[in-house]
């Protein structure tokens, strides 16, 4: 099971703050695909992905980033804190 | 060091005393306090920030370290607050402590840098009209290049 958590206007379009997934995806944008098969507001919220951002296990990544057992996979859009 | 994400205000003045407390090797102490704006015209009611709970802290300790090593300096630390603000609250703060003022001013212009783009936060603007995601900036990545 992979915890898959979306923020700000992602975890919006979404609808959940995060769940519970059992994946057999190698890899983050393996994970993506599996997403916007499953339905409708996935695609909608992975249409553009250059809009987006994602960290694995609490550390920022790429979407060519291989899920090796990950525990977290958190998707959201560029950060403005500050 | 010292990292606190938290919903709470904090006392600058405050913080501020405790930070120079006992570092009677450090020469410069530089602060940056980051308020809640309102726009153009006027109509910012409150700003909502949300953050990434274990991974905020965790990314702000990071660069924080890196701070301190690359710059040598004696302490760092940085208060960044979520939840609801309005115009005119405080949402963060960084002081950086450093034998000599170039040090401090350029860690904690690095801190800055880092935090506005790689910390985890979120700042959704609720006006008069509804509501908005703040956009990232370019300018905001491209700081990151000098570093």
């Amino acid at each position: 099971m992979i915890k898959v958590l979306y923020f700000a206007w992602v975890r919006e379009r979404i609808g959940v703050p995060y769940e519970m997934l059992e994946t057999q995806s190698g890899t983050v944008m393996e994970l993506v695909e599996e997403l916007k098969q499953k339905e409708e507001r996935y695609k909608v919220a992975f249409s553009d992905l250059s809009a987006l951002k994602v960290a694995v296990d609490q550390e920022l990544c790429e979407f060519d980033t291989e899920l090796n057992g990950a525990l977290e996979v958190a998707f959201f859009p560029p950060m403005t804190g500050g | 060091m010292r990292v606190s994400v938290q919903l709470d205000d904090f006392d600058i003045g405050q913080e501020l005393d405790l930070f120079r407390n006992g570092k009677s090797n450090t020469g410069a102490i530089v602060s940056f306090q980051g308020i809640v704006r309102n726009n153009s015209e006027n109509s910012l009611l409150n700003m909502d920030i949300e953050q990434y709970p274990g991974m905020t802290q965790k990314a702000i300790s990071k660069y924080v370290m890196t701070a301190v090593e690359r710059w040598s300096l004696n302490d760092a630390l940085v208060i960044h607050r979520h939840g609801k603000l309005f115009p005119g609250d405080q949402i963060m703060m960084v002081a950086t402590a450093a034998m000599h003022r170039h040090d401090a001013f350029q860690s904690a212009e690095f801190l800055m840098d880092y935090l506005k783009s790689r910390a985890p936060f979120w700042k959704k603007e609720i006006t008069k009209q509804g509501y908005h995601w703040v956009e990232s900036v370019l300018d905001d990545e491209k700081a990151l290049e000098r570093w």
